[in-house]
């Protein structure tokens, strides 16, 4: 393959020059270049960080080269491994190279090598509008999907019958308004707006379960299917809790400093609308407790392990999926154990500990209790595995934040509202 | 092989076939070859013939394989050149826009003349789109022939006039890449650049705040140069200061730039204000943005803010917050306090990827203070039981930091540490031994116990680095270790041979103390060693030997060195300082590549400097042009369109003309208007509760009661939203205020007026919704009415300093406001707009004449447009126009009726009906356009003045409405004066 290297002479700033697919396996299975090509072998570079690394998240985002700069994402189980030649804010390559990835994964479902690789040409297609010269051109889902429809196997059924395309026909006009996130020409027979509250605690519990450090993070998550262009006001009965927010760009900040009300034109679709984080610690309940105790043995190589979960600040809801994962030392071998509840599995391989124990009842709490078994003559194993919690509770926002209402105005019809509010555990962790 | 050349054939079969549906399919294998990175450049006759197809989608797929390989084959490339330079004339702007990207983008040498004409075309393009198209082919041109540059910079200079947010972006980064030494450029556009910024995408926002921070530092001084001063006198100093300053003026300017209390340049603040809502972006690049902007432009106390939204990017995927973290380190060195009530934030996670982890540990290490340090090391107590162990590695390492910073903690690290030392982990035992050897070099004599339990470690470590540090210490303390010392170097001795490199040098060098110390123990076994290094393979350890056997034996040719040999190695050895890897990291922009990598990246700008004085600020005035552009006479329905994505700059313009009023009487009269518009809504409000107030002069008072009146006749709704806005009107003022106490000596109305025109625009820009919503016109406005069209009239009605301040209004000319009496979503295609005409209005002059245009949007056509059922309060009177009878698709028409308001400004309720549908809509007049022509000379006006004066204040006490016609008599002699002034 003949591979002109003009990159030398090509003395222009651009931001993103190529991009590389690669999976966990270190095949290369798309490129894509925005200017001259630049040979795959760039990315041996990339291959040598990768091996050094052993973990892909361990793998530096940026890796300099002689004549290039990689900044690298890994997602969902694949590299997107774009090439720098100069200077450029790293955040700048890194948010758009996840916005390309969520792009994948709101088209095909999910952002995977095979969907990746069954949809080559709308991929080649979207990242052709995506940027333009190595600069982003249109990264609004809105926009993309008028520009490129997503496939659906209904569609792709019709195509090949009538041979038509996948291309819109009409003029994206979202590019054209001020609302660069809003389609125009929306029509719904149903027309329903629902908002998630999801709000994910992130903890750390030392051994004796006091809290080390808590915090919250929440998202409003919405799917908004209106008709026109409604202009929505969310209210809050408790707007004081959130002191730190971000927006999605449809809203206007300056009603939110004036009124802590949530003032937006929504774009069609799903979309996240905010997230919010709530840091101070004394308005950070915790749900459950974890009593716990993992010990090795001097001798015999063996250990035990000992865990009992409750509830404790659940608001009177009931807590459910639970799951406790512990990463064992390496010594540990196998596990023998009795849960009063749930399931749990060893992998020997990578050393994952879970216990899926699902609801919790307060009145019978689940325990998991027996012996570990070491590798023969290897040392006690100095330290002790902590423990990750997941649990889930529906209809409680732990915070307490509560949606007071939600008005529509510029549109006549009475749309259909829910508010739906989850609690999940985030980076929670007991340590031990 | 052979398969290959056989599938290409049949795709060539397939491309030349007449159906699309094969084309396509063709055109798909194509892409999916190109994306697999095989070559299909043979293909390229047979694909760019499709180059004309019609089907939208082969045509796009025919573009991605041009792009990819018109530079191999440049001869064939031309062919398609024809297509696209037809395709830049299309009706279709997406079209036009579509054909630049693509011939922009075939990077062939020859077309370079074709691709100028093309971008200089699109530059001027009516649709803000193509414009953007245009900004994104200027870099792709000049790095196909830098020779264009001084062209291209005409036509940077040109989109940088462009006041769209779709065009801002890109025309800044095409100047970044083109120009970006061309601060001047900038100047004129710099207040419509922070302004327009909340409204750009983000990309462009990045874009944008990276080169203001640049010009900032080349434009205004440093907000922190007076820190000192600025913390310690109160604001009565600043009184002080200044008498003495205007003497010192004269003498030595030089010296005063130093001394003069620091005032912030309007346009520095305006620039700290308006990326600051930014740093609540859902884009990670945008907050860094603002946050490297916000650390290198603003004073100190106010950086602060950016720490809570750095600290909410953590959450964020793990790439972003490596570079998160890595500027956190940076920032955390130089301003600890601000992440310091973030501390828990850095916490670390077992299952944080290392590099996070060692980052955080970084964050965590640079935050610790005397108070915090105990809490700290608690932390750092788990993590050294981690299982990672390059992170307890570094965690070790982290310790000794704190410990040599704070000296309080010093004696609990070392115990700590030398407790690791019986780890079973060797490396951790390693790093301990490295890192005690730099804590022991601080207080040697107390921790002989240490140095001797490390002696009897020797036996057990292996990893080279420790062992060197032990031999070091041993070699170092050898006093304080007499007996240890000499067996341990027995022991070398023997594995020498076997030892890596830095531990044999570390051998010759105990060797060569404990021949200084104790020649009769060790003079033997340092010659053996001396002579075993005399022959080591590395060229290192024989020099030094060689070195050292010259220095510490004396022999007769060693000259007078060997005598100070002991001064020479046992020398007190100042302590190691353990410093941050990121300390002095922000002499980079931060935020940047060469930041991250602390080594600067190609194209790298550099971060200039403060000036030692300002530069000119004059150079940001623009002057007032007409805001109107060329394209605007184009009457067909897509123009419209068009041109209304420009509306909302247009309000934007109007505030700026504020500050950039040339003419000094026009810069005192908006300073006067901005006061009386101030007291007048200031007024509105105390009225409620108290009389009128005879002091007020009488032109306040004459507006005092024409607010009076409208405060009457709001609804609820808008009394609250007009108290907002007085609230943040009365802000303004005591900004002002201090404002004025700063700068007693210079005062400058322009100044005051460029900030009052400021907060104007900035309440504009939050969205620019005029395109499909009455809503807000102002961001801060209580939406009650929302369903009601009127809303905007009520707005314009309400926002006094808005019309009043802009001279346009007042200006006869044709920039004539148009307002949105029903969108065209609302009224099914059917959109009306209607502006005060300012003529006379003919048949009832007492009436005020609006201008009504109808745009019909729909396919079919609209009749019977008709004005039904007038709702007015008493004594309003409306003059309907002639009902138009047919109004076909596409087609627009604009008619005249007349409103007699009554001079209030009360709505006018009616309903426009078409031969299907009925829509309420109502028409509420702004103060400023209740107005009857009159013609007075200077003279007049005075006597006049002196007449309205009186009878003002006589009229206000009473407060009755009687006199109907006087408030817009007063506003036609208003409008003269503004007249003469201007």
């Amino acid at each position: 393959m003949p591979v002109l290297d003009i990159t030398l002479k090509d003395n222009a700033l651009i931001m993103i020059h190529s991009l590389f697919l690669i999976n966990n396996a270190g095949d290369l299975f798309l490129e894509k270049h925005w200017k001259s090509v630049i040979s795959r072998s760039v990315c041996d570079y990339f291959f040598e960080a990768r091996e050094k690394a052993v973990e892909p998240d361990n793998v530096p985002p940026v890796i300099r080269t002689p004549h290039h700069y990689l900044i690298n994402i890994y997602r969902e189980k694949i590299f997107f491994v774009s090439v720098i030649q100069t200077e450029v804010p790293p955040l700048f390559v890194i948010e758009f190279l996840h916005r390309v990835a969520e792009t994948f994964q709101d088209y095909f479902g999910e952002c995977s090598e095979s969907t990746i690789k069954d949809n080559v040409v709308i991929v080649y297609e979207l990242l052709e509008e995506m940027l333009d010269n190595g600069f982003p051109l249109a990264t609004e889902s809105n926009i993309l999907k008028e520009l490129i429809r997503p496939p659906t196997i209904l569609r792709s059924m019709v195509n090949t019958i009538t041979g038509s395309s996948n291309v819109g026909e009409t003029l994206p006009t979202g590019q054209l308004s001020t609302i660069p996130w809003r389609r125009a020409g929306v029509k719904y027979t149903n027309n329903e707006a629902y908002f998630d509250v999801v709000e994910e605690i992130d903890a750390i519990l030392d051994k004796s379960g006091t809290t080390v450090f808590a915090e919250i993070q929440g998202v409003i998550d919405a799917c908004v299917k209106l008709s026109g262009m409604p202009d929505l006001t969310l209210s809050f009965m408790n707007p004081r809790l959130l002191d730190d927010v971000s927006f999605h760009p449809c809203v206007r900040y300056k009603r939110w400093e004036s009124e802590r009300v949530i003032s937006f034109v929504p774009p069609d679709g799903n979309f996240q609308l905010m997230s919010y984080h709530i840091s101070a610690q004394n308005l950070v309940a915790i749900p459950v407790y974890v009593k716990q105790n993992i010990s090795f043995f001097e001798t015999g190589s063996s250990g035990r392990l000992d865990i009992t979960v409750g509830p404790k600040q659940t608001m009177g809801k009931t807590v459910e999926g639970l799951v406790v994962t512990v990463h064992m030392p390496k010594v540990v071998l196998s596990a023998n154990l009795n849960a009063t509840q749930g399931t749990y599995n060893y992998d020997p391989v990578t050393k994952i500990l879970v216990w899926d124990i699902g609801k919790l009842n307060p009145q019978k709490l689940p325990n998991l209790k027996g012996s570990l078994s070491l590798q023969s003559g290897a040392p006690k194993p100095e330290e002790n595995p902590s423990l990750n919690i997941d649990l889930k509770i529906q209809q409680l926002a732990i915070s307490g934040l509560k949606v007071n209402r939600l008005d529509m105005y510029g549109e006549k019809y009475k749309p259909f509202k829910g508010v739906k509010y989850v609690t999940k555990a985030g980076k929670f962790q007991v340590r031990t | 092989f052979l398969f290959y050349i056989f599938r290409h054939d049949d795709l060539k079969e397939m491309l030349d076939s007449n159906k699309d549906s094969l084309k396509l399919e063709a055109m798909k294998r194509i892409v999916a070859m190109i994306a697999r990175g095989k070559n299909a450049s043979d293909l390229f006759p047979a694909v760019v013939k499709n180059v004309a197809c019609k089907n939208i989608e082969v045509k796009k797929l025919v573009y991605v394989y041009l792009v990819r390989y018109a530079e191999e084959q440049q001869d064939l490339a031309l062919l398609s050149i024809s297509t696209f330079q037809r395709g830049l004339k299309d009706p279709n702007q997406l079209i036009r826009a579509s054909a630049l990207r693509v011939l922009s983008s075939i990077r062939v040498t020859i077309i370079v003349p074709i691709m100028m004409l093309a971008i200089k075309e699109a530059a001027s393009d009516m649709s803000p789109y193509v414009r953007k198209t245009a900004a994104h082919a200027i870099p792709k041109l000049h790095s196909l022939d830098p020779e264009q540059k001084d062209q291209l910079i005409e036509v940077i200079e040109k989109l940088l006039a462009d006041k769209t947010t779709l065009v801002a972006g890109s025309v800044v980064m095409a100047f970044e890449e083109v120009c970006p030494d061309r601060i001047d450029l900038i100047h004129k556009n710099y207040r419509k650049l922070c302004n327009l910024l909340i409204d750009v995408e983000e990309w462009g926002q990045v874009v944008i705040i990276n080169m203001l921070t640049r010009y900032a530092r080349t434009q205004f001084l440093n907000p922190n140069i007076n820190e000192s001063l600025l913390e310690e006198n109160s604001e009565k100093a600043f009184y002080a200061s200044d008498d003495e300053e205007e003497e010192d003026k004269k003498a030595e300017p030089a010296t005063l730039a130093k001394r003069k209390p620091y005032v912030m340049d309007p346009d520095h603040r305006l620039l700290l204000r308006n990326t600051k809502p930014l740093l609540q972006s859902r884009n990670a690049a945008v907050v860094m943005a603002v946050a490297q902007l916000y650390f290198h432009l603003a004073p100190k106390a106010e950086v602060g803010i950016i720490a809570k939204a750095l600290v909410r990017l953590m959450r964020s995927h793990s790439e972003v917050q490596y570079v998160v973290l890595q500027n956190v380190a940076t920032m955390s060195i130089k301003r600890r306090g601000m992440f310091e009530p973030y501390l828990k934030s850095f916490y670390i996670r077992s299952t944080d990827p290392t590099q996070i982890k060692v980052l955080k540990l970084e964050v965590l290490t640079n935050l610790a203070n005397e108070t915090n340090i105990s809490t700290i090391l608690r932390e750092f107590q788990t993590y050294i039981k981690s299982m990672d162990k390059d992170f307890v590695a570094a965690s070790i390492q982290a310790i000794g930091r704190c410990a040599t910073n704070i000296g309080e903690v010093r004696d609990t690290c070392l115990n700590g540490l030398v407790q690791l030392l019986s780890n079973r982990d060797e490396l951790v035992v390693a790093e301990s031994v490295v890192v005690i050897k730099k804590l022991l070099q601080m207080q040697p004599e107390q921790h002989s116990d240490i140095i001797k339990h490390m002696a009897k470690l020797i036996d057990n470590i292996q990893v080279p680095m420790a062992r060197a540090s032990i031999l070091w210490l041993i070699g170092e303390y050898c006093e304080h270790v007499p007996k240890i010392a000499p067996d341990v170097l027995r022991k070398m001795a023997k594995s020498f041979t076997n030892e890596e490199d830095i531990v044999k040098l570390q051998i010759i060098n105990l060797a060569a103390k404990l021949y200084l110390t104790n020649s009769k123990q060790s003079k033997l076994l340092t010659q053996y060693v001396l002579n075993l290094a005399k022959y080591d393979q590395n060229y290192d350890i024989r020099d030094r030997a060689r070195f050292i056997r010259q220095l510490i034996v004396p022999t007769d040719k060693s000259g007078a060195l060997s005598k100070y040999a002991k001064k020479l190695f046992l020398a007190l050895k100042p302590a190691p300082v353990l410093e941050s890897p990121f300390k002095d990291r922000d002499h980079f922009q931060l935020g940047s590549l060469s930041h991250l990598l602390n080594a600067k990246a190609a194209g790298y700008q550099e971060l200039p400097n403060w000036p030692e004085s300002a530069p000119d600020p004059s150079v940001r005035n623009v002057e007032v042009k007409d805001s109107i552009p060329d394209w605007s006479k184009c009457s067909s329905r897509k123009d419209r369109k068009e041109k209304k994505v420009e509306k909302p700059f247009y309000s934007d313009s109007e505030g700026e003309s504020g500050p950039t009023e040339s003419a000094d009487s026009g810069n005192f009269l908006i300073s006067l208007f901005h006061r009386m518009s101030h007291v007048l809504l200031h007024h509105s409000h105390s009225e409620q509760s108290s009389s009128a107030e005879d002091r007020k002069r009488g032109r306040k008072a004459v507006k005092n009661q024409k607010s009076a009146s409208e405060s009457e006749s709001e609804s609820e709704s808008s009394e609250s939203e007009e108290e907002s806005e007085e609230e943040s009107e009365e802000e303004s003022e005591s900004d002002t205020n201090v404002r004025k106490k700063r700068t007693p000596v210079l005062k400058q109305p322009p100044k005051q007026s460029k900030k009052e025109s400021k907060k104007e625009t900035q309440e504009m820009s939050l969205l620019d919704l005029d395109d499909y919503e009455p809503a807000p016109a102002s961001a801060s406005v209580t939406p009650v009415n929302f369903l009601s069209s009127s809303l905007v009239s009520d707005l314009e009605g309400l926002s006094l300093t808005d019309t009043i301040l802009a001279p346009t209004t007042l200006a006869p000319s044709g920039s004539i406001k148009m307002y949105e009496l029903l969108h065209r979503i609302k009224g099914e295609g059917l959109a009306v707009e209607y502006c005060f005409s300012r003529q006379p209005f003919s048949p009832e002059p007492n009436m005020v004449a609006v201008q009504i245009q109808f745009t019909n949007n729909t396919n079919s056509e609209t009749k019977n447009l008709h004005i039904e059922d007038p709702r007015l309060q008493s004594g309003m009177r409306i003059r309907e126009f002639a009902e138009i009878d047919v109004l076909a698709a596409g087609e627009s028409v604009t008619v005249v009726m007349g409103i007699d308001f009554c001079d209030s400004t009360q709505a006018a309720n009616f309903q426009l009906c078409t031969h299907t549908r009925k829509f309420f809509v109502s028409i509420q007049p702004p103060v400023g356009e209740l107005m009857t022509p009159a013609f007075l000379t200077e003279n007049d006006f005075k006597k006049e003045q002196g007449e309205r004066t009186s009878a003002l204040s006589r009229f206000n006490t009473h407060s009755c409405p009687s006199d109907c016609s006087f408030s817009s008599k007063h506003l036609s002699f208003f409008s003269f004066y503004v007249a003469v002034s201007l």
